[in-house]
């Protein structure tokens, strides 16, 4: 859920307010917007990604907050993260942050197969474990066994 | 200040268009562009930012791309006419494949393609959020009026019974607003159920809930049963999961396969661990690439050897967003039954192209594109030809939470929309069905409608959430009423009681109203599977 607004870095555009799909922010008092309700915040981290300041942090539970040291969190590198790794902005002719979509459906086959694979094996596997020892052709009119 | 009345209330602020749009993902942006390329005036309000709102915008939408050439089309059709089970329709399935094939290029000056390692365009794959700012841009240019935080709450009949348009409030202003147009489509998304899915809490059903009082029929309401992995403490994009290995609290590994139900038999017995230590190297490598998103609430969760350690999974519910069912198509330009009203999307039924199973992100894509360039061109054509008739006489629809039938008071909404919860979220409930198990469920769910119905009442911003709530138990006693009547099981909608497929049930199964559902079979089937 949306945690914290850094205020040494909103300038108070209130871009944040406008493109929160559940409406949780509102124009505060001063420059940095209120969380007035917090509760229907979907952790959807768009506001952090129109947020060109790198000022908002969203917590990765969606069902409860998770306060953070403000200090420990301008210092750990997460801000931004998302705007950076999507490319947007000043990021944009960064190929280092080029955007890959188009393998992710070649990669979901490949995943769904190799699943389907291993876990037919495994069925395989314990079937072939179950059941009696193989017989073994010895060559010899079965009558006579 | 004008407007404003004696009593010191503001008057509605008034709009006026030839087409109205209501939603803000992909299929109002695609409806917006039509409507307004075919020469008409078009406002599209939106609940919350056209760019961020909804399921599209969280996620990175694959489309259904079939070549021209050769008999790729004719083998994907008939592909996806044995997985509808006599539901699906070939014509509908070709004109989407056909208009998703012609369109998406045209979008290449919003939106910046992949080129893949064969230097080939890549156009049936976007990113999300890049996806729907792209369809914004467009549709501003094509001079569309988007009003974003602009909610509609009921729609407006003319006294013949065709649309007229809708009452709605700008919720960061407090001002309501009478919006008048001379054909509506509704957009506003699937019915999630406020469940968690990522992007979903948009989506509650209110183009249904507000269809449905104004006497529409919706179709396939029993396919609203998907769900999707992610881990426990949040809904992220799905990938990385299609490598994953499953095992219960025991450590014990799952035969766990794409809907054999066995992760969802053992989820209902107790907590089930992803372990995703086959992730190729080079997915690891380029995740961050492909969807940004994925790993970012790991990261913050302090998670970072994500791929060695297992960590703790649910299901979320998709409702029907991934699911198939919605509004009732009628025509070929998305018609709903009330005339001039016309539907797009997840708001739709989607069993014409995908019956009675999911689909799966790219069919439903190319259908949220096709059915909103339909109806948008639709709904021009129809407006021009009608004209606005804003001096027409008009009667707003909405009953729940607007108009108590009752003594209005104060209802705990919270409460009532977790008890509907309880009964559509959970995997035993509407996953595994049963005819008992519907029945006590839609107990439930009446006491709750009845609640809202008799008592709730709101006005302005706080009216949104008492028709979302109001929609998600409409919607939910929709889902349940169509799986109680279809006593079979066909797709996604599997019986523990009807575990059979029933040849004479191959039909569409049509459902309305209000207080008194009604369900009937639709009188053919428009397709019917001819082999021997």
């Amino acid at each position: 859920m949306l945690e914290l607004i850094v205020r040494d870095r909103c300038t108070g555009c209130n871009r944040c307010v406008e493109v929160c799909p559940t409406n949780v922010l509102e124009p505060g008092p001063e420059k940095v917007p209120v969380t007035a309700r917090v509760e229907h915040c979907q952790t959807c981290f768009m506001c952090e990604l129109y947020c060109k300041e790198d000022a908002i942090y969203v917590g990765p539970d969606r069902d409860q907050r998770e306060p953070v040291n403000e200090a420990e969190l301008v210092a750990s590198g997460l801000l931004g993260q998302y705007r950076r790794d999507s490319g947007w902005d000043e990021w944009a002719e960064n190929p280092k942050y080029e955007n890959q979509i188009w393998k992710l459906g070649p990669y979901i086959q490949a995943g769904g197969k190799r699943s389907a694979e291993r876990v037919h094996a495994r069925i395989a596997e314990r079937k072939q474990q179950a059941a009696p020892a193989p017989q073994v052709d010895i060559g010899q009119p079965k009558e006579r066994l | 200040m004008t407007g404003e009345s004696r009593t010191g209330a503001l008057t509605p602020l008034p709009i006026e268009a030839d087409v109205l749009v209501v939603g803000g993902g992909m299929a109002a942006c695609w409806a917006g562009i039509a409507a307004a390329r075919a020469g008409a005036k078009v406002v599209l309000v939106d609940k919350g930012y056209v760019g961020t709102s909804g399921v599209t915008a969280t996620g990175g939408p694959g489309h259904w791309w079939v070549s021209p050439e050769g008999d790729a089309r004719k083998e994907a059709i008939g592909k996806r006419l044995a997985t509808g089970y006599g539901l699906a329709d070939p014509g509908w399935m070709e004109r989407v494949i056909d208009t998703t094939w012609r369109t998406l290029p045209t979008l290449a000056s919003y939106y910046r393609f992949n080129v893949n390692d064969q230097g080939e365009t890549v156009y049936n794959a976007l990113r999300g959020p890049e996806y729907v700012r792209a369809l914004r841009h467009a549709a501003m240019d094509a001079g569309v009026t988007i009003l974003d935080q602009s909610p509609v709450l009921e729609l407006l009949l003319h006294e013949d019974g065709s649309v007229a348009g809708a009452n709605g409030v700008r919720r960061q202003e407090h001002r309501a607003y009478t919006a008048r147009a001379g054909a509506v489509i509704l957009a506003t998304g699937g019915a999630g159920f406020l469940g968690g899915l990522l992007g979903s809490s948009t989506n509650t059903g209110d183009g249904h809930l507000m269809a449905l009082e104004a006497g529409a029929e919706l179709s396939g309401m029993e396919f609203s049963n998907a769900y999707s992995v992610s881990p426990r403490w949040s809904s992220t994009r799905t990938l990385i999961y299609s490598y994953a290995r499953y095992f219960d609290a025991d450590g014990k590994e799952l035969d766990a396969l794409p809907h054999n139900g066995v992760l969802e038999r053992a989820l209902i017995n107790g907590p089930v661990y992803a372990l995703l230590n086959e992730c190729p190297d080079g997915l690891r490598k380029s995740l961050p690439q492909i969807q940004p998103m994925t790993l970012l609430p790991f990261v913050r969760k302090g998670i970072t050897d994500v791929y060695e350690k297992p960590f703790e999974v649910k299901l979320f519910a998709e409702g029907t967003i991934r699911g198939t069912g919605g509004l009732r198509i009628v025509g070929e330009r998305c018609e709903t039954t009330i005339a001039g009203l016309y539907a797009a999307g997840d708001t739709a039924t989607r069993e014409l192209i995908v019956g009675a199973t999911s689909g799966g992100g790219s069919p439903n894509s190319a259908w949220a594109l096709t059915s909103g360039l339909l109806s948008g061109a639709g709904a021009a054509e129809l407006a021009r030809s009608r004209g606005r008739r804003v001096d027409a006489r008009v009667r707003a629809q909405g009953t729940v939470g607007l108009r108590p039938r009752g003594s209005a008071k104060t209802v705990d909404r919270r409460s009532v929309l977790k008890s509907a919860q309880d009964e559509i979220l959970p995997l035993d409930k509407n996953l595994f069905r049963s005819g008992s198990k519907l029945e006590n469920s839609l107990g439930v769910l009446d006491s709750a409608w009845r609640e809202l119905r008799d008592h709730d009442y709101a006005a302005g911003p706080e009216a949104v959430i008492a028709r979302e709530t109001a929609s998600v138990v409409a919607t939910a006693r929709l889902c349940y009423t169509a799986a109680l009547a279809r006593d079979e099981s066909r797709g996604m909608h599997q019986r523990e009681d009807a575990s059979e497929q029933k040849p004479e049930k191959a039909r569409r199964l049509l459902i309305g109203g209000l207080d008194e559902i009604w369900t009937r079979p639709e009188a053919e089937a428009q397709w019917r599977p001819t082999h021997a």
